[in-house]
């Protein structure tokens, strides 16, 4: 295996440094037969190399979907509509992935190689009747020229790498032979055999025990430091956030409402979301009280948007007129950026 | 592996006691028995005499109860490879069956393979390309074969041939070849003849099996690992062949189990029309005759040998997939 | 809402979801979107109306015989006549027709008599008959307006029987064993394979293995030597039905197979574990909870199942061991077309009977693949 060149330590550091991808209005739509659904509609977000990144949200919002876009592996009848995904490859050149050709060369070297995906399921994601092994193999004598033995010495050295015991035995397994949590493990050994930059993981723990949840989240962030790949991960857990995250942008409804490092959105989030998704968790040793409040009303259903902020209609401090009128952008916050008419300065002062 | 296999033969046992039971109850439903019958044959030729009928009454267990003349039936074929005597032309049943069964079998095997070679392209093609133009096509060639009896398209296929080809159709060979050693010119001649009853025998399995592949590769090409497999930065063509195409295989794989009786009836319908020396023509004449044991050997061994036919699918499944071999 | 709120609750309404449908209506919505099953379910609609008003839609008495038309090719319908004065008119009519004999080779052939036409009309009178079978009738829906001359808009067979009025005819039969065939196993299919799903242990056993041996042995060669021991003296009636009953011993086994499957995934379903939680009794969970999961999918099947027993009926009628004449079905109708000269001779009596199952079988195939199509919810 040949190491990646490793970056300039203080470009790694320096917020400044070139983003891997940057997202831009970005805009998938689902195309139905009762209407459109607007699964995301205007995201933006910067993925930075050894950085984890956590997108939070509740299950709809877009999260997944989003992702997907990244690699252009969205099911119809969904389809990116609008926006840019710029992707900076190792030499510099930079690819929009959202106005990629779909089945093109350059795509596929991207996809695998450059970016790689583990998925939330890991019993239905790896193909039923396809050994273990080969599954991986195939990732590399798909991006690299090296022959059959060497590939195979590569995945059984992956499959030990991520903790699976006699992985030379392993490699000769079916999916079905091995349990969840293993599954999952042989997953992110076919993910990160290319030595990708960036780690797309979709709720990859979501399916497992909460043990082995946290030992997959452990093998992530070392194999992250390892590696000093970028890592997206995707959850609606925020104690995995809390446990993993540098950065975190919360989803709703499509749209990134909030994003910031993990300190400045756990300690002062600023969009009623967020504040109401981190008042519905119990804390050890925080005050006790009789129920946890929820968040009041319902996620809209997908095809009946409201107008105007799509949060509106469970935000306690929804002002008519205002948020019923327009979408709010992104503005920076102290050290978060928020979308919330609460902090644009001209609406507060008028 | 080995003990699967003994598990499956095991199965197979009470299903071959059924098929003989079946066909032993399907020579006696007729009234009368054999040696009236055979009385009433030979009554022109100066009868039965005495001696004889009493040695067949007792080979074949007349008179005694059912069950006895089951078994005698049965110990004839099972030691003696005795399976009675064609009354109408009052020769050994063996003497008439085997050629006409091997062409029946050829031609079903022959279809299976025309079937196959067919329906997985135009099934993966019309479920991949799903609601194009030419997965509208094989869709709708796909009902016609469906909806088109057997036996109404070899009188199509026949009528076409004679009128606008000015071909006579019928039989395996033209009938100067009938009876000649086999020759280079006679195998060519076959193969002119024998695509014929391969495409109508063939046409309503190719169809359902298009729709089968088709259904299937439609249930898995939305599944997880097929994303999966995308996201490594497979070709669709790569991914497809390697992942979903494979997974449905399976169960086309285990359509043989009822695509051989279906072919095997269909070979004996379409021999009628197509005048075929297999067994169609033989058994329906044994059946309008009431030879019995002609119809019911016929019958038994057709319907064994599918069994047969199902048991080599079921182990080439087993050997496909390892799910199954493993449970 | 009121004009002077504007707490900000007031603003918290979003615009209704849309109306969720329940599982019938969604069924139905799909289904018609699918417009060629939807032409179908029409198309069906009008071939059992056809044979149920049978003597009212044929034009001519089935089985008369008339040794003047005898292999009468199929008569063109034309609109305008032209009187020997020159003058047109409208008016249904097709040529009366005259019998040539060749003496060499023993050849017919027909040519329009000079002049001569056969007036044709709407709700004429004609031979009687019962409608329904009980109802004494004898105006047709179509045909010559003089109940003496006869046209054979399909042609007529070897004893110039009219093919039109004996294929509506034998609609009754074909369209009908297609019915009661499916009948047959949907009580056998769903009961057996009912107790099988649910019960399970040796009794589903013992109905696997039965149900494996029906599959597994060739059904052509069965039916053949079952329906060969029906004696030729029975009366039509029992006949028909002794058919029937050996063409749905095949049918019921996918239905067993797939109730069976259906019980079996559903029993270990949360919602029925939460209804026998609830202290249902077995078969009020299966009637009330079970059932009506899985209707659409038996429903669908049934549906492709019809067009099988039609086929299997053709066939065996066609060998000949099947229904006998004097019934009429199409398989008997197709017997008359068994030989390559006669084809020849009157492609009529084969093309006309052919394409009238081909058109049921796929009318019923369209049916069925639409319903089943809709009844899947997961399907897109």
């Amino acid at each position: 295996m040949t190491p990646l060149t490793p970056m300039p330590s203080d470009a790694i550091l320096k917020p400044t440094h070139l983003p891997l991808v940057e997202i831009r209005d970005l805009r998938t739509h689902f195309f139905t037969d009762d209407g459109v659904v607007k699964a995301v509609e205007g995201v933006d977000l910067d993925v930075h190399a050894n950085r984890t990144l956590c997108i939070l949200g509740e299950s709809g919002c877009g999260k997944s979907i989003m992702a997907r876009s990244m690699l252009r592996i969205v099911d119809s009848p969904g389809r990116i509509v609008d926006g840019s995904i710029t992707y900076r490859a190792a030499d510099g050149r930079t690819v929009d992935l959202a106005k990629a050709r779909l089945g093109s060369k350059e795509l596929r070297g991207i996809r695998g190689q450059d970016i790689a995906m583990i998925f939330q399921e890991p019993m239905s994601s790896l193909g039923p009747i396809t050994k273990i092994g080969k599954q991986i193999t195939e990732t590399l004598l798909l991006h690299r020229k090296i022959t059959k033995a060497e590939a195979k010495e590569i995945a059984i050295e992956m499959l030990n790498k991520v903790g699976i015991p006699n992985p030379a035995e392993r490699y000769e397994a079916y999916p079905f032979e091995l349990s969840g949590g293993m599954r999952q493990r042989a997953m992110i050994a076919m993910a990160l055999s290319c030595e990708p930059r960036l780690l797309i993981a979709d709720e990859p723990t979501t399916a497992l025990d909460v043990t082995t949840q946290a030992q997959i989240l452990d093998l992530i962030a070392e194999l992250k430091d390892e590696l000093a790949m970028g890592v997206m991960l995707i959850t609606h857990d925020l104690g995995v956030v809390a446990e993993v995250a540098e950065d975190v942008a919360v989803m709703y409804m499509g749209r990134v409402v909030e994003k910031g490092d993990v300190y400045s959105i756990f300690e002062n989030p600023q969009h009623p979301y967020t504040q109401a998704l981190l008042k519905s968790v119990p804390r050890i040793g925080g005050e006790r009280r009789r129920r946890l409040p929820a968040i009041r009303g319902m996620v809209p259903h997908p095809l009946a948007r409201p107008s105007g902020c799509p949060f509106r209609t469970r935000c306690d401090h929804a002002m008519a007129g205002v948020c019923d009128v327009e979408v709010p952008e992104l503005t920076e916050v102290g050290g978060s950026q928020v979308a919330c008419f609460l902090h644009d300065t001209e609406v507060a002062n008028g | 592996m080995l003990q699967f296999l003994i598990r499956r033969i095991a199965y197979m046992i009470p299903t071959v006691f059924l098929v003989s039971v079946v066909t032993f109850a399907i020579i006696q439903l007729p009234p009368g028995d054999y040696l009236d019958t055979l009385a009433a044959e030979l009554a022109d030729a100066g009868g039965l005499d005495e001696g004889t009928r009493q040695a067949l009454a007792d080979q074949y267990g007349l008179g005694q109860p059912i069950w006895v003349q089951y078994l005698k039936w049965m110990r004839g074929i099972l030691f003696h490879w005795d399976f009675g005597i064609s009354f109408e032309k009052n020769v050994p049943v063996n003497d008439l069956i085997w050629d006409r069964l091997g062409w029946t079998f050829a031609i079903s095997i022959l279809t299976l393979l025309f079937i196959w070679m067919t329906a997985l392209p135009i099934g993966i093609y019309s479920a991949v390309k799903k609601y194009s133009v030419g997965d509208y096509v094989a869709t709708f060639f796909g009902f016609i074969g469906l909806a088109v009896p057997n036996f109404l398209l070899a009188l199509v296929m026949m009528y076409v041939a004679f009128k606008y080809f000015g071909q006579s159709v019928g039989g395996l060979v033209s009938p100067e070849y009938i009876d000649q050693p086999w020759t280079w010119d006679k195998v060519v001649d076959l193969l002119k003849h024998i695509w014929m009853p391969i495409v109508v025998v063939g046409t309503s399995g190719a169809a359902a099996l298009i729709r089968i592949m088709r259904a299937n590769l439609l249930d898995e090409l939305y599944r997880p690992y097929v994303v999966t497999a995308r996201a490594k930065g497979m070709s669709e063509f790569q991914l497809l062949m390697r992942y979903p195409v494979r997974v449905a295989l399976n169960p086309f794989v285990s359509t043989i189990g009822w695509i051989l009786p279906t072919l095997v009836s269909g070979e004996i319908i379409v021999a009628v029309v197509m005048n075929l020396p297999t067994t169609g023509p033989l058994l329906l004449r044994a059946l309008l005759v009431q030879d019995m044991y002609l119809a019911g050997s016929l019958i038994l061994i057709v319907s064994l040998l599918t069994v047969l036919g199902t048991l080599i699918s079921d182990l080439l499944l087993a050997w496909i997939d390892p799910r199954i071999r493993y449970q | 809402m009121s004009a002077i709120d504007h707490s900000p609750a007031a603003i918290a309404d979003a615009p209704a979801a849309p109306i969720l449908l329940g599982p019938w209506a969604l069924m139905w919505r799909k289904f018609k979107r699918h417009r060629i099953a939807y032409a179908s379910l029409w198309l069906v609609g009008f071939i059992y109306v056809l044979a149920l008003f049978g003597n009212f839609f044929a034009p001519q008495a089935h089985d008369e015989t008339n040794r003047r038309g005898i292999f009468v090719p199929p008569q063109a319908i034309q609109f305008i006549h032209r009187a020997e004065d020159g003058s047109a008119r409208l008016q249904l009519h097709v040529d009366a027709l005259r019998m040539k004999v060749d003496q060499a080779t023993m050849r017919r052939s027909y040519e329009a008599r000079e002049g001569e036409i056969i007036p044709l009309g709407f709700f004429v009178k004609g031979h009687p008959y019962q409608l329904l079978g009980f109802i004494k009738a004898d105006r047709h829906f179509f045909g010559p307006k003089n109940p003496d001359d006869v046209a054979y808009f399909l042609g007529s067979d070897r004893l110039g029987r009219d093919i039109l009025s004996r294929i509506i005819i034998g609609t009754q039969i074909s369209m009908s064993i297609g019915l009661v065939g499916v009948a047959v196993s949907l009580v056998i299919g769903v009961s057996l394979g009912g107790i099988s799903g649910y019960y399970g242990g040796w009794i589903d056993n013992v109905i696997q293995r039965v149900i494996e041996f029906l599959r597994s042995i060739p059904t052509i060669p069965l039916w053949m030597g079952l329906a060969a021991a029906i004696p030729l003296g029975w009366p039509p009636l029992r006949t028909y039905f002794i058919v029937t009953l050996i063409v749905s011993m095949i049918g019921w086994t996918s239905l067993a197979r797939e109730v069976r499957g259906k019980f079996l995934s559903l029993r270990n379903e949360d919602f029925i574990t939460a209804a026998r939680l609830d202290g249902l009794s077995d078969w009020e969970v299966i009637r009330k909870h079970m059932v009506p999961s899985f209707s659409s999918h038996i429903i669908a099947s049934l549906t492709l199942a019809v067009p099988l027993m039609i086929l299997a009926e053709t066939s065996l009628s066609f060998l000949g061991i099947g229904l006998q004449p004097p019934i009429v079905s199409w398989g008997t109708l197709l017997k008359e077309a068994q030989n390559v000269r006669t084809i020849i001779e009157a492609p009529w009596l084969l093309i006309a009977p052919g394409t009238m199952i081909v058109i049921a079988v796929l009318a019923l195939n369209f049916l069925g693949d639409g319903l089943r199509d809709a009844a899947d919810p997961h399907a897109q």
